[in-house]
């Protein structure tokens, strides 16, 4: 069985969990250009890398961050989102 | 089949960028309707071993955006004289194709999805479900007293084929005519000067072209990478199974869009089945047991006699999704770099149409009319094309 580490709850397994999408800073809405703005909303960055997304333990409702290998699977790290992190 | 050539040549008019159904049929009308027989096939893999060879086969063109329509209804129309056209028996065949509505909401949907089909002149009607037993007398219509079927979305012309044979046949066709395919070669990246292609590196060598195309689904981010374009193009699993096979009961092909769940018996009497995407992203062709679980209770739910039936296999490929479940295809701000991508759920029954609309899009460096719609950079232009008539999308 998968299991994933909710920061909170500790481990369970993965069909406890949601998958939210990759975490991206938004540019600020009144500023951005319509081009800009659509690669904010559509594009994104599909390869297969380590990459930094939002997970919610379904079954508390706790969002956060786990940082996870798209080619393998393999779930690095997670964590509660900071609001002065860095991402993409 | 076909002769393999060993070395590649320094020069090539075109470059196609995977040896799927969609490549190898884009260098059949390269060379057949434009006389363009200059063409490499490059492969990293083997032919046909990506998406071509992992789908459930189904043929259908009872979308729901007129862009849709239109477009898997020439596909579909191809199809019907591929195997003479090809002079390869594809196995192609006409069963008709139910999507079963188990809610009011769905069948309103499926209403919906008849009418613009009828309107464009697609065979598709709802039908209630006297007529679907009437073909699939084995079905448990209460789906086990929690999901009973309302109705259906019938659609006649629905087939199945061998994928495989599909992508043989292109690739048999566009080698007669003189394009070459070159398999266990590996594409490390594009040379673009002044926005333009000018050339391809590869596991055997550099190549000097002026046109690529990427023909590679679930693969498609690492080449767009390579060019600097940006997609919304997101991979998930697509994962499907077989059972063991079975004399011959199911004439029709079976989809619940309620159940996320669709079914067919091919000419060997497997029942070749799928089920919704994996939830999340992952560039991996693996199996889980949560899939083949998930996708036998509800089958067993419509059919309870298949209980006792054993799952032969199972397997995965990679869907490159994109947000309005409508391909990405045609030209890009890369002067030379051809995308024909976003094949999500729904790329084999394009196969025919792909092929002549990027041959095309590729010999006058202009946009096929059928697939303008389909243009990348309707994402900036926030002109989608809502297909809710995927296979992908719930109802």
């Amino acid at each position: 069985m998968k299991l994933m580490r909710c920061p909170i709850n500790g481990w369970r397994p993965i069909q406890e969990f949601s998958y939210g999408g990759s975490l991206r800073s938004m540019p600020p809405p009144q500023e951005s250009s319509d081009q800009q703005w659509a690669d904010y909303v559509f594009h994104r960055s599909g390869a297969a890398a380590v990459k930094k997304e939002w997970w919610c333990h379904l079954a508390s409702g706790v969002w956060f961050i786990a940082e996870r290998n798209t080619f393998t699977d393999k779930i690095l790290r997670t964590y509660l989102f900071q609001e002065n992190s860095n991402h993409e | 089949m076909f002769p393999c050539p060993k070395e590649l040549k320094t020069h090539y008019d075109v470059v196609i960028i995977g040896a799927g159904g969609h490549g190898l049929a884009a260098a059949y009308y390269l060379a057949r309707d434009h006389g363009i027989t200059d063409v490499a096939v490059l492969e990293r893999n083997y032919l046909g071993s990506g998406g071509t060879g992992r789908n459930t086969a189904i043929i259908r063109a009872n979308y729901l955006t007129a862009e849709g329509v239109k477009f898997y209804d020439e596909s579909l129309r191809l199809f019907q004289d591929l195997s003479t056209d090809l002079d390869l028996n594809l196995f192609f065949s006409r069963r008709g194709h139910f999507t079963l509505a188990h809610s009011e909401a769905t069948l309103r949907t499926m209403r919906w999805r008849a009418e613009v089909n009828k309107h464009l002149g697609v065979d598709s009607e709802l039908v209630g479900p006297e007529v679907i037993r009437q073909q699939c007398p084995l079905l448990d219509f209460t789906c086990g007293g929690h999901m009973s079927v309302l109705g259906a979305l019938y659609h006649p012309p629905g087939a199945i084929a061998r994928h495989d044979a599909v992508a043989w046949g292109y690739g048999r066709a566009a080698s007669q005519r003189g394009v070459e395919i070159h398999q266990q070669t590996e594409v490390t990246g594009i040379r673009v000067r002044s926005g333009r292609v000018v050339g391809i590196e590869t596991s055997k060598g550099l190549v000097e072209t002026g046109k690529v195309l990427s023909a590679v689904a679930g693969y498609t981010p690492r080449v767009t990478d390579m060019v600097g374009i940006r997609t919304p193009l997101e991979i998930h699993p697509l994962q499907a199974c077989v059972t063991e096979p079975l004399k011959p009961w199911l004439d029709c092909i079976i989809v619940s869009a309620n159940l996320h769940l669709y079914v067919s018996q091919s000419s060997r009497g497997e029942l070749v089945m799928g089920a919704a995407l994996d939830p999340y992203e992952l560039h991996a062709t693996r199996s889980t047991l949560d899939f083949v679980e998930g996708l036998a209770g509800n089958l067993v739910g419509l059919f309870p006699f298949l209980a006792d039936v054993k799952i032969l296999r199972q397997w995965a490929g990679l869907a490159d999704m994109t947000p309005d479940f409508s391909p990405i295809m045609g030209k890009t701000a890369v002067s030379g770099f051809y995308l024909d991508s976003g094949w999500g759920t729904w790329g084999f029954k394009a196969t025919p149409i792909c092929g002549k609309t990027m041959a095309e899009t590729i010999a006058n460096d202009q946009p096929h009319p059928l697939i303008i719609p389909f243009r990348l950079s309707r994402f900036e232009e926030y002109e989608l094309v809502g297909e809710k008539g995927a296979a992908a999308v719930g109802h």
